[in-house]
């Protein structure tokens, strides 16, 4: 008996492994991921950035619900490529891990920190008996005192790196590929978010709007914005750029 | 057979000073009026740059001591640094807060230097103590607890000063806890002083009257 997808018996249990040694079924969930839209990240230098193309199946879709790069918490955010309904729950479950921690050490998480915790839950849908592995990658940005700005990627497997820029989803070979061509290590942010534009420009089809375009950022803030003022909260370093915005930085 | 807050005595005291922090503690351990040992130490170092105090119920002492020791292992381990002053407060508060109903007889003292940071890179001396159940205060001059608080505050309200240098303020925090446990029968003999500066640490070991 054969599985859909040429997988063979070894398919259907993801928990199996087969006589190669692979789990097919993460294999199978990295392919829903690269047949996902486009999505990158660039790290900066005071900075990091991501971007997503955001494309409806039909022009009658109210877009003002669709919401792809999420904050997690104020010095994280989150992008994705592969299944939308997957992202939200991870989306979630990200937020509730982010909000613990505050709980416990009163500060938010290192973006490292809130990588593995995210990559532990991703990894133990790949072990446990009756589910399925997530059907995306992540792309987080963030920044926090330890390690400066950084960009990770977590796959379905739950395996995460580090990256300096990286794209995920349909057009990612391509656009790492302009990356690695146009990336320098002392790129600021705004350059960044102008290669990010680029990049992603490489292999859109239709019109880049505001509409089809989402932008998140995380900056580097300054000494004095990290001061605590008793009864104030810190300002959050990441943020998602208005339509404003996103239309501005289109228009250059 | 009393309150447990009062069971075994024992008294802690920190201070800040100019670009160092002091913490210290007196040596007793008793059962109620009987004493014991004139070697309990009540202050625990954390990292290189941070105590904590645990003055109260000497059997919740170790208890949670051994459970931050397990803690901040674990941060160490997890989080790739040592774990800073506030932070470290923060995560004994939640961990006073978790045994809301049934706490801890413990009330800990907090002092520590943070390590200098990009966004930070000259760091202010840290201390904070807190009740049994986790609520932080974090005042500028110096911090108290134990069965000795109230002499505790007396003396140090009119011995301390702001600024002073690491040999000053171990001359300030020993008379004072000396002056302080001498008026309270169930803390004292003998006592240790830590003085925590940017690139090093002075253990001292004080005597006192053993009545």
């Amino acid at each position: 008996m054969s599985a859909p997808g040429g997988g063979g018996a070894y398919s259907f249990s993801l928990t199996t492994f087969s006589p190669s040694g692979k789990l097919v079924q993460i294999e199978h969930a990295l392919a829903a991921v690269s047949g996902g839209q486009t999505s990158l990240g660039i790290k900066a230098k005071n900075g990091v950035v991501l971007a997503t193309e955001k494309k409806t199946p039909s022009p009658l879709v109210d877009d003002s619900s669709l919401e792809k790069v999420a904050m997690i918490c104020p010095n994280i955010g989150f992008v994705y490529a592969g299944m939308g309904p997957d992202y939200r729950v991870l989306v979630a479950k990200a937020r509730k891990i982010a909000q613990s921690y505050w709980k416990v050490y009163g500060e938010y998480p290192p973006v490292k920190v809130l990588v593995a915790d995210v990559a532990a839950v991703m990894q133990k849908a790949t072990q446990s008996g009756g589910v399925r592995p997530y059907g995306i990658s992540l792309l987080v940005c963030g920044w926090d005192n330890h390690r400066g700005q950084s960009l990770y990627q977590i796959d379905p497997s739950g395996s995460f790196w580090a990256w300096k820029a990286s794209a995920i989803g349909k057009n990612m070979s391509n656009a790492k590929t302009f990356l690695e061509k146009r990336y320098s290590d002392d790129i600021s942010l705004e350059d960044a978010i102008h290669t990010a534009l680029l990049t992603l420009k490489e292999g859109f089809e239709g019109e880049m709007t505001e509409k089809t375009i989402e932008i998140g950022i995380a900056s580097v803030p300054t000494a004095e914005q990290m001061e605590v003022k008793s009864g104030e909260r810190l300002p959050a370093t990441f943020r998602k750029l208005s339509e404003a915005e996103v239309r501005d930085y289109l228009a250059l | 057979m009393g309150s447990p807050m009062e069971m075994n005595g024992g008294s802690v005291i920190a201070m800040t000073g100019k670009d160092c922090v002091a913490i210290a503690s007196d040596l007793r351990l008793g059962q109620q009026a009987v004493g014991l040992s004139a070697d309990f130490e009540k202050v625990f170092p954390i990292n290189n740059q941070l105590y904590v105090g645990l003055p109260g119920f000497a059997t919740d002492t170790y208890t949670l001591r051994e459970h931050l020791r397990f803690r901040v292992n674990m941060y160490r381990m997890k989080e790739e640094r040592e774990i800073t002053p506030k932070t470290f407060a923060h995560l004994l508060s939640s961990t006073l807060y978790e045994k809301r109903f049934g706490p801890y007889f413990i009330e800990p003292v907090i002092a520590g230097i943070p390590a200098p940071s990009a966004i930070d890179p000259d760091p202010k001396p840290f201390i904070c103590n807190m009740d049994t159940i986790g609520c932080i205060t974090t005042p500028k001059d110096f911090v108290v607890a134990g069965t000795a608080t109230d002499k505790l505050y007396g003396v140090a309200e009119g011995l301390w000063e702001p600024d002073l240098e690491p040999e000053d303020l171990f001359e300030t925090i020993s008379q004072t806890l000396l002056a302080a446990v001498d008026r309270d029968c169930i803390s004292g003999w003998g006592a240790v002083v830590h003085v925590i500066t940017k690139d090093k640490i002075i253990t001292r070991h004080l005597k006192g009257r053993m009545d």
